[in-house]
C-alpha cells in the first residue's frame, strides 16, 4: 500500500470534519474492501479516517416497531444479537452466512452497506426491508439509497451512522455464493409486513433491485410456487467466469423461492 | 541407550517430529529469515501477455529514495547472465529435437506472458522497490497474442519464439500406430471422447521467496530458496545461468510451506537475487505477494485430448488410440517437456492389458504462465482420461462399468507385466484394491441412496476409477536415455554420533510430507536408534553430499532406499568393530534392534557402544578399519514404482442450482509398504482435496486478451474444508520387488485417482439427461447449463 495519514476521531462530527476537509480521505470500519485495494495498489487515499473509536455507531437496539443497528456493529454481533434474532430472525441468519468466522468478526454493517458492492449480503436485507439508513445529516428511504454499483445517495463526507429496519411479519433469505470468493452469486432477501411484500435481489446484477413480479406474486399467494414460474431477465445482469447472466437470472427465480420457503 | 519401543518403527503412527514447530509458529521459512544488511527486490511483470519491448527507462526509479539499483534483463545479459536452462529435452517423431528457445532471467526483446519479469529494482525497504518499479517506463509495442493452443498452432498465428515455427515445442509420440490402427479396424465397438484436462494453478500455502547474499571476504555465494530440491538448483544456476561453482554457492532450502511441484523449478527470482547480492555485495530477499504467484508460479495440467478406445465383442480392449496438445506456456520450465511424455503416455495402460497404444502429443507455445509438474504430473491426465474412456465404453458396450474393468485387468499373477508404452509393471492386486474400495464405500447399496436423494429433490450419482501410477523417480539410464539432463538417484549419510544418536543426511526435501518422522522411523526401524534421537537434516547444499530433491513422489522409495544402504554399511561396520570387541568372528555377529551379538551367545555390544568404540579407537582394528561411524550411499532405482488402487466418489447435485457436493469419497491404495500410516492417509486426503478441487472448482481462465481472469483467491476457486466429503482412506499392500523397503510412494495418489473417479460420479448423477461426459471443473453453472440443455428433450421423450 502507498503511505497514508491516520485519523482516529471518537465522534461523529469529528469524523464528518476530517472527511469533509479532504475529498480523498477515505473512512474505515472494518476494511474488508477498503485493506485489499490499498494492499494491492487500487486506491491511493491521503488519509484514513479510522471510525472504530466512535461510541456513538455502535449497539444494537429495539425500537418499538424496528430495530436499529448502529454503522459499526459487526456481522458476528448482528448474527448473535437476541434483538435481531427475535424481532428479523432472517437478518442475523443473514448476518451470521456473510463470509466466514474472521470476516464476521470485522466486518461492519455500514461498511457494508456504504460499500454497496453488487456481491455483498446486506444490502439485499436493507432493500428486502425497506429499512432506512441514518447517517450524520439525514434519512434515506433503502429505495432511494443504493443508486448503482459501488455507489450509494451518500454525499462526500457523509457518514452512515445507522439502520433503521422496521420489523416483518415474515422476511427470509437465500444465496447461491460465488464458489471462489464466497461473496453472493445471487440472493434474494423477501420480507412481508409494514413497507409491503418486498423482494430484493443482490448479486445478480450491479446493483441490488427489487423485483417487483415477485412481489406482486407474493402479494396475492405468499408460497414459493407463487414465484416459481417468474423468470428473470437476464439483460443487465452481470456475467463473469462463475456465472453467466442467463444462469444468474435463472438463480434469482431459484433463490426467490427459497428464500420465501425460509419465510416461512 | 534406549532400545527403540515397536511402536516408532516401520508401520507405526508416529505423530510428526515437526508438528511442535509448525504449529506453534516456530517454523523457520525463507521470508522468515533477514540477513544483516539486507535490501529488497521487487520485480516488475509485464502486463502484456505478448509485447515488443522498444525501451526501458529505469532513470526515474533508479533516482527515487532507497533505490540501490535497477537492473534490466539487457544488463544481466551483458554481464554473461545466462537464460534458465530445460532439464529434459524430447525428440519430435522424425528424430529431431524439440524447439528449446531461449528463457532470458529477465526479458530482453520481447514479453511473453503476463507476469513475465521484465527488470527488477533494488531498495532499502520492500515498499522502496515497490515504488520504484512502478516509475519504470517501459515502452511496449503490444502485439497479437496466442492464448490458448488452438490459437497457437492456426495458421498465422502470432509467433512467440523465433526458434519454434508454429508455435510447436515438439510433436512427438510412443507406440506402434500401425498396430493400433489394425486393432481398431477389427473393433466390435469403438469409445471416443474429446476431453480437456483443465490447467491448475497450484498455490502453495507459502508463496515463493528467495534471498542471496554474497561474502566479499570468501567469494562465496548463499541462496536460501523456496525449493523442493536445492541440489538441483545449486546444479542449474550454477553452472547454466550463474557461472559460480559448487564449492562456490550454497543453496539453502530451509522450511517449505507447500510445493505440488511448483517449487521444483529454477525460477528466474532465485537468480536474480543472488547476481544481484553479488553486484550490490548486500544480501537481496524477493518475496512474491500471492498476487505474483499467480502469474510467476508454474501452472500445472492443461492438456486436450482426443481419445479411442477399441474394444471387441466380450469387453476386451484391443487398444488405445490418443492424441494430445500439451500447453508449455511461453517458455520452458525446468521439466515441462517430459509432463506430457514419459510421465504421462507411458501411463496410458492404466491397470488393464490393453495389447496396443499409440500417443501423440504436440507440446505448444501460448502466451500464458509456463507449465511443468504439478502434483501428479501427467499421471492425473493420462488417469483422468482412461477412467473417463472406461466409463464411455461402459455405456456404449452395456457392460457394467465394474465388470468392464475387471474383464480387462491385468491379474495379480501376470506380474512383471510389461506394458506396450515402456514401463514393466512389478506387482499389484489390482481386483483386491477394487473389491476393498466397493465394499468400504457399500457400492452394492448405493441405489438406495440414490432413491433416498431423489426424495429430498437431489440427483445423487457414483463414480469409480481404478487409477495407476509411476513414481519413485527413476532409473538414471532409463531417463537419460529419454531425454533427463540429470541422473535421478538419491543420496543418504547416517552418521552416528560417538553416543549413538543418529544424524541423517538426505537429499530428498520435506516441504509438507514429514520426512523427519517417516525417515527417523526408518532408523529407529533398522538401527534400533528411537526417532527422538534422530535428527533428519535436509534442504542445505552446505549440509547434505547431494541430492535430487522431492517431487514425483521419489523420497521413500529412492531417498529412504538410498538410507537404507546407507545403514547396512554402518552395520556391516558395526559388525567389524563388534567382532573385535567382542573376540569373535564377523561372521557370527548378528544385528538386531540397536544391538551387536555373538550368535548363539549373551555376548553383546550396543550400538552406543560400537560408534563410541569407533570415534574413540583405544581399542579397535584400527589397521583394517578407519575411525569413525558415518556412511553414505547414493541409490540409483531399478524401476520406477507403481502405485495403484480404486476410489470411490459419491456426489449429490442439487439440479436447481447445478451446485454438487462430493458427499462421500473412498480411496483404497496400493502405495507399498506403510511406514506410517497416519502419514499415508494425510497425504492421500491432501491429494484427494486437490483431485476433487481439479474435478469440481479449479479453474485457470485467461481471457482472449491474455489476460488471467483468475489472478486471485476471489476467482481462483481453492478447495475448502466445506467442500470435502469424509475421505476413507485404507491401503491394501503389494510390495514394490525392486527396492529395499517395498515402498512406492503415496505423496500424488489422491491427486490422480480422484478427478475421474469424481466426475464419473457426475456423470452417472446425470445419466437421466443423456450425458457422456462433463468437463472439469463440474461448476455450478457448467452442471445447470447440461441439465437445462437436456430437460426439454427429455419432456418431449
Amino acid at each position: 500500500m502507498y503511505e497514508f495519514a491516520y485519523h482516529k476521531p471518537s465522534s461523529v462530527a469529528d469524523a464528518v470534519k476530517l472527511l469533509s476537509a479532504d475529498p480523498e480521505a477515505r473512512p474505515i470500519a472494518g476494511g474488508h474492501t477498503l485493506l485489499p485495494a490499498l494492499k494491492h495498489r487500487l486506491a491511493r487515499p491521503t488519509a484514513l479516517v479510522d471510525l472504530s473509536g466512535i461510541a456513538e455507531l455502535r449497539g444494537i437496539r429495539r425500537e418499538g416497531d424496528k430495530v436499529v443497528i448502529g454503522a459499526l456493529a459487526r456481522h458476528a454481533e448482528v448474527a448473535n444479537s437476541d434483538a435481531v434474532k427475535g424481532a428479523i430472525p432472517a437478518l442475523a441468519r443473514l448476518a451470521g452466512t456473510i463470509g466466514d468466522v474472521q470476516v464476521r468478526n470485522r466486518g461492519t454493517l455500514g461498511g457494508s452497506v456504504a460499500n454497496n458492492d453488487p456481491a455483498a449480503d446486506y444490502p439485499a436485507a436493507v432493500l428486502g426491508l425497506g429499512a432506512t439508513v441514518v447517517t450524520d445529516r439525514r434519512r434515506i428511504a433503502a429505495d432511494d439509497f443504493f443508486t448503482g454499483m459501488f455507489s450509494t445517495a451518500l454525499e462526500p463526507g457523509e457518514l452512515l451512522v445507522a439502520i433503521e429496519f422496521p420489523i416483518p411479519e415474515k422476511a427470509g433469505y437465500a444465496k447461491m455464493k460465488n464458489p471462489a470468493s464466497r461473496y453472493v452469486m445471487t440472493g434474494a432477501f423477501v420480507s412481508r409486513g409494514p413497507q409491503g411484500v418486498r423482494v430484493a435481489i443482490n448479486g445478480a446484477g450491479p446493483c441490488v433491485f427489487r423485483q417487483r413480479e415477485m412481489e406482486a406474486a407474493l402479494a396475492a399467494n405468499w408460497s414459493p410456487d407463487a414465484v416459481a414460474n417468474i423468470r428473470q431477465s437476464p439483460d443487465g445482469l452481470n456475467s463473469d467466469i462463475h456465472g453467466s447472466a442467463e444462469y444468474r437470472a435463472h438463480l434469482v427465480t431459484v433463490m426467490a423461492k427459497r428464500a420465501v420457503a425460509d419465510a416461512g | 541407550m534406549n532400545v527403540v519401543t515397536p511402536f516408532e518403527g516401520i508401520g507405526a503412527s508416529v505423530r510428526r517430529k515437526e508438528d511442535l514447530r509448525f504449529l506453534s509458529g516456530r517454523g523457520q521459512y525463507t521470508d522468515d529469515l533477514n540477513r544483516p544488511g539486507q535490501a529488497y527486490a521487487w520485480i516488475l511483470r509485464s502486463p502484456h501477455p505478448h509485447a515488443r519491448i522498444r525501451g526501458i527507462d529505469t532513470g526515474a526509479a533508479a533516482a527515487m529514495p532507497g533505490v540501490l539499483a535497477v537492473f534490466t534483463g539487457k544488463d544481466m545479459a551483458e554481464a554473461g547472465v545466462g537464460g534458465l536452462p530445460c532439464g529434459w529435452q524430447v525428440h519430435n517423431k522424425d528424430g529431431s529435437p524439440m524447439a528449446e528457445p531461449p528463457h532470458p532471467v529477465l526479458a530482453l526483446d520481447k514479453v511473453r506472458h503476463v507476469g513475465d519479469p521484465v527488470a527488477v529494482v533494488v531498495a532499502e525497504t520492500r515498499a522502496q522497490a515497490r515504488d520504484a518499479a512502478e516509475a519504470i517506463a517501459v515502452d511496449y509495442e503490444v502485439l497479437p497474442a496466442a492464448v490458448n493452443m488452438a490459437q497457437a498452432l492456426a495458421p498465422g498465428a502470432p509467433q512467440l519464439h523465433e526458434g519454434a515455427p508454429g508455435n510447436l515445442c515438439y510433436d512427438w509420440h510412443i507406440g506402434d500406430k500401425a498396430v493400433v490402427d489394425a486393432a481398431f479396424a477389427r473393433a466390435h465397438k469403438v469409445a471416443r471422447l474429446e476431453l480437456v484436462n483443465n490447467r491448475l494453478i497450484p498455490n502453495a500455502m507459502e508463496p515463493r521467496a528467495a534471498i542471496g547474499e554474497y561474502d566479499r571476504g570468501t567469494g562465496d555465494y548463499t541462496l536460501w530458496t523456496t525449493s523442493q530440491n536445492p541440489h538441483v538448483i545449486r546444479l542449474l544456476m550454477g553452472a547454466y545461468v550463474l557461472h559460480i561453482p559448487e564449492s562456490r554457492l550454497r543453496v539453502i532450502a530451509p522450511d517449505v510451506g507447500g510445493g505440488f511441484g511448483s517449487k521444483i523449478y529454477h525460477y528466474a527470482e532465485e537468480a536474480i537475487v543472488t547476481w544481484a547480492a553479488g553486484r550490490l555485495e548486500r544480501p537481496v530477499k524477493w518475496t512474491a505477494d500471492r498476487s505474483e504467484s499467480f502469474v510467476s508460479d508454474a501452472h500445472g495440467r492443461d492438456h486436450v485430448t482426443t481419445a479411442e478406445l477399441a474394444l471387441d465383442q466380450d469387453g476386451k480392449i484391443l487398444g488405445l488410440r490418443v492424441s494430445t496438445l500439451a500447453n508449455m506456456g511461453a517458455y520452458l520450465s525446468t521439466f515441462a517437456p517430459c509432463i506430457p511424455t514419459y510421465l504421462y503416455a507411458t501411463l496410458l495402460a492404466g491397470v488393464y492389458t490393453t495389447p496396443a497404444i499409440y500417443c501423440e502429443v504436440k507440446a505448444v507455445f501460448t502466451n500464458t504462465v509456463p507449465v511443468d509438474a504439478y502434483r501428479g504430473a501427467g499421471r492425473p491426465e493420462a488417469t483422468f482420461l482412461l477412467e473417463r474412456l472406461m466409463d464411455v465404453a461402459a455405456m456404449e458396450t452395456g457392460i457394467d462399468r465394474i465388470e468392464l474393468r475387471r474383464r480387462n485387468f491385468i491379474g495379480s499373477e501376470q506380474f512383471p507385466y510389461q506394458t506396450p508404452v515402456a514401463l514393466q509393471y512389478d506387482s499389484g492386486n489390482y481386483h483386491a484394491t477394487l473389491d476393498q474400495a466397493l465394499k468400504a464405500a457399500d457400492w452394492a447399496g448405493f441405489e438406495a441412496r440414490r432413491a433416498e436423494a431423489r426424495r429430498r429433490g437431489k440427483l445423487r450419482g457414483i463414480g469409480v476409477s481404478t487409477y495407476i501410477e509411476a513414481c519413485g523417480i527413476a532409473p538414471s539410464a532409463v531417463v537419460g536415455s529419454l531425454g533427463a539432463r540429470a541422473g535421478l538417484y538419491e543420496v543418504g549419510t547416517i552418521r552416528v554420533h560417538p553416543t549413538g544418536s543418529v544424524t541423517v543426511l538426505t537429499g530428498a526435501h520435506s516441504h509438507g510430507q514429514g520426512h523427519e518422522t517417516t525417515f527417523a522411523q526408518l532408523v529407529a526401524d533398522k538401527l534400533g536408534v528411537p526417532i527422538a534421537q534422530v535428527e533428519v537434516v535436509h534442504g542445505d547444499t552446505g549440509k547434505v553430499p547431494f541430492g535430487m530433491g522431492t517431487y514425483g513422489s521419489r523420497s521413500l522409495a529412492v531417498g529412504g532406499s538410498a538410507m537404507v544402504k546407507a545403514m547396512d554399511k554402518i552395520i556391516a561396520k558395526g559388525k567389524r568393530i563388534a567382532a573385535h570387541l567382542l573376540e569373535a568372528s564377523v561372521e557370527d555377529i548378528e544385528f538386531e534392534r540397536g544391538e551387536f551379538r555373538v550368535a548363539g551367545t549373551d555376548k553383546k555390544k550396543t550400538l552406543a557402544e560400537i560408534s563410541l568404540a569407533a570415534y574413540v579407537p583405544h581399542n579397535y582394528p584400527i589397521e583394517e578399519l578407519e575411525p569413525g561411524l558415518e556412511e553414505t550411499a547414493f541409490y540409483d532405482p531399478k524401476n520406477f514404482t507403481f502405485p495403484a488402487g480404486c476410489h470411490v466418489a459419491e456426489v449429490e447435485i442439487d439440479p436447481e442450482t447445478g451446485r454438487t457436493q462430493v458427499v462421500n469419497f473412498t480411496a483404497v491404495d496400493d502405495v507399498g509398504r506403510v511406514i506410517n500410516p497416519m502419514i499415508v492417509e494425510g497425504q492421500v486426503q491432501g491429494g484427494v482435496a486437490q483431485g476433487i478441487g481439479q474435478a469440481l472448482l479449479e479453474a485457470c481462465v485467461y481471457d482472449e486478451n491474455g489476460q488471467l481472469l483468475s489472478g486471485s483467491m476471489m476467482d481462483y476457486t481453492m478447495p475448502r474444508a466445506d467442500d470435502l466429503p469424509p475421505v476413507g482412506v485404507a491401503t491394501h499392500t503389494t510390495l514394490c520387488t525392486h527396492n529395499p523397503l517395498g515402498v512406492k510412494g503415496c505423496g500424488e495418489v489422491g491427486a490422480i485417482g480422484a478427478p475421474p473417479a469424481v466426475i464419473n460420479a457426475v456423470v452417472d448423477a446425470l445419466k437421466e439427461y443423456g450425458v457422456r461426459h462433463v468437463e472439469m471443473p463440474a461448476t455450478p453453472e457448467r452442471i445447470w447449463r447440461i441439465i437445462n440443455a437436456n430437460r426439454p428433450r427429455m419432456a418431449a421423450e
